[in-house]
């Protein structure tokens, strides 16, 4: 794969080229895709932030008198000072009478956060790499093996191999989801140190003495942030699923903590009476999901015109 | 064409062999040791002595991938811990109704998929591309098991035309079977139909540029005939490229699918073998999986000499 120049700003060598230029965050913000995805992101993302003042409920309270309510129900709580007040489940409440709307909204912080944590992960471990197997060509026969290898396991059962190996908790859960998007970071790497490396200005830089780790974090690595910043927006946003189902399937993270995939886990089973424990969290799901695709795809177009070809 | 298969074949044997290596360290890494779980709380610490002889536990670690590796080849995954039998009859019980769901899916996506992805690259710009194209990133955002409940809801529940959850077996009757399939099969599909159809609507499109379409117009053909037979043709190896790949996404979302389904799978059997931590199961399912994929990818790869001639090996 090779990458345009002027995504990048090749054309400003010997220094390390400027990622992103004004011209490509001007652009990105007259793509009306990249506006909304983002907007829909940052509201998540506040949502999450700002979700004890956006409830006065305990998302892991439990309320045995409030069990399985219909959205809409009010309920008085007591305070610990004796003073009442009344409390409305705009979302219902599930089978321990906790609120989904709090669970919901304070949801929104696992979700973000394996999201991130994941992508960041992952590109850092397949970008070095990546970026050793592209350029030395002895170590890229034995990785790229083990890639291949990697890849023949269908992530999500890779994922719940993995969590299986130790007792559930949210640092598994993000190994779990991070092992099988390596390979697909190292592919992508590889391809772009294989062609950068045939590049006229590398074979200047060894002509003169660079040395190669020095080449690789100078003259090759620039290379790779956009088609990384894309790639990573997919990973947020497969990871955001991945998690989602592996809480869903009971195999992630623990259940009292309140994600998205643990509400409708425990929503499952009275789902036919009570549909909105599924409902609430997964249209949220869904909605951040998109927001991150739609970031993705806007990306792409914008950073990286020729990967769009690819898919 | 022989020699290239076998060429291919041989080259699946690393990748293979890679998998084995991970899928038998996964097992070397879990806490606790398995003969100790296989002979339960009441044993003695002569029973779990004499079943570690039995399974070979006490022997160097890489005699016994090897003794793993030719017990695998041949069909014999070990014994469940959890469910008392062997994981072969175990894997043998579930196989079918995963093969059924994999395989109406299959058929169902492609259906769909590919003349969407048709229409959207001859409509391309109007809004019914655009309409194929927005479903296309819906169908990657929304999750299996939201999209699998909202159905569930819609036409199990309100409806009431389809059964609600489970499986009948093929035996049963094929209609009983195939009825219960319809729900589980439409929820799987939307993640491949999104795929399939977006990578259709592209590899036409930079097919209908090319001269022998306009010349296949310019004799005055009917467009469905060059769009099915000269753009459809032509744009076809990278179609069935993603079909390929995208039976990873197909196996991901069976393991889901089966649970929001209650169907007897092996989808359903990964997920109680993993919370049982039965791990003998975990590994023959995860071989097992990672085995058809690998395999399908072979197929696909040897389909590209069928599908266009002007390939050689």
């Amino acid at each position: 794969m090779t990458i345009t120049a002027d995504a990048i700003g090749l054309e400003a060598p010997p220094g390390p080229p400027p990622v992103v230029r004004r011209g490509v965050l001007r652009r990105l913000a007259r793509n009306p895709v990249v506006v909304v995805g983002a907007a829909i992101l940052l509201l998540i993302l506040i949502i999450g932030l700002a979700a004890p003042l956006l409830t006065p409920l305990d998302p892991a309270e439990i309320n045995p008198a409030f069990r399985n309510k219909k959205p809409g129900t009010e309920q008085t709580i007591r305070a610990a000072d004796g003073s009442k007040r009344m409390v409305t489940n705009w979302m219902g409440t599930d089978s321990l009478g906790r609120d989904i709307y709090t669970r919901v909204i304070y949801g929104a912080r696992t979700s973000l956060t394996v999201a991130v944590a994941v992508a960041v992960i992952s590109v850092a471990i397949g970008l070095f790499i990546g970026l050793v197997a592209g350029y030395f060509r002895w170590v890229d026969a034995i990785v790229m093996r083990v890639m291949d290898g990697l890849m023949a396991i269908p992530a999500i059962l890779l994922a719940i191999a993995l969590v299986s190996l130790s007792s559930a908790g949210l640092a598994i859960v993000i190994v779990a989801i991070v092992v099988p998007e390596i390979p697909r970071v190292v592919r992508l790497v590889r391809s772009v140190v294989l062609s950068i490396r045939e590049e006229p200005y590398v074979e200047a830089a060894i002509a003169v003495g660079t040395p190669t780790p020095l080449l690789l974090v100078r003259h090759v690595l620039p290379n790779t942030v956009a088609p990384l910043i894309v790639q990573a927006t997919y990973i947020a946003a497969s990871a955001i699923l991945i998690e989602a189902i592996l809480s869903f399937l009971g195999v992630g993270i623990p259940p009292q903590i309140p994600t998205w995939g643990n509400i409708m886990a425990e929503g499952r089973t009275l789902f036919r009476v009570f549909p909105h424990n599924i409902l609430f969290p997964g249209v949220f799901l869904a909605l951040t999901v998109l927001a991150v695709n739609m970031l993705g795809d806007g990306l792409r177009d914008t950073l990286d015109p020729r990967m769009g070809k690819r898919l | 064409m022989l020699s290239y298969i076998g060429k291919r074949l041989l080259a699946t044997i690393p990748v293979m062999a890679i998998v084995a290596v991970f899928v038998f360290a996964l097992l070397r890494l879990t806490p606790g040791d398995p003969a100790a779980i296989i002979a339960g709380s009441a044993a003695t610490s002569q029973d779990v002595a004499g079943i570690r002889v039995r399974l070979g536990l006490d022997q160097p670690l890489l005699t016994q991938f090897f003794v793993w590796l030719g017990n695998m080849a041949t069909g014999d995954f070990g014994e469940s811990f959890f469910f008392k039998k062997t994981v072969a009859s175990l894997v043998a019980d579930r196989i079918e109704p995963t093969l059924m769901l994999s395989l109406t899916t299959m058929t169902l996506s492609i259906l769909i998929a590919v003349p969407l992805g048709v229409l959207a690259a001859y409509r391309q710009g109007t809004w019914i591309d655009r309409v194929v194209m927005g479903f296309s990133v819906l169908g990657f955002s929304v999750p299996v098991f939201v999209i699998g409940y909202v159905l569930i809801y819609v036409f199990a529940i309100e409806l009431n035309w389809l059964p609600v959850q489970g499986y009948q077996p093929l035996r049963e009757g094929l209609w009983g079977c195939l009825v219960r399939l319809i729900l589980p099969s439409l929820t799987l599909s939307v993640i491949y139909v999104a795929l399939i159809a977006r990578i259709t609507r592209t590899s036409v499109l930079e097919v209908l540029n090319e001269d022998y379409i306009r010349t296949a117009r310019a004799k005055g053909l009917t467009d469905r005939v060059v769009l099915m037979r000269h753009a459809l043709r032509n744009a076809a190896v990278p179609i069935v490229t993603v079909i390929g790949i995208g039976v990873a996404l197909l196996i991901g979302g069976v393991v889901v699918t089966e649970s929001v389904f209650s169907i007897p799978g092996l989808g359903r059997l990964t997920v109680d073998a993993v919370l049982a931590r039965d791990y003998p199961t975990v590994q023959a399912v995860i071989l097992l999986f990672s085995f058809v994929y690998v395999l399908i990818n072979l197929l696909v790869d040897v389909s590209y000499t069928v599908l266009d001639p002007r390939i050689r090996y």
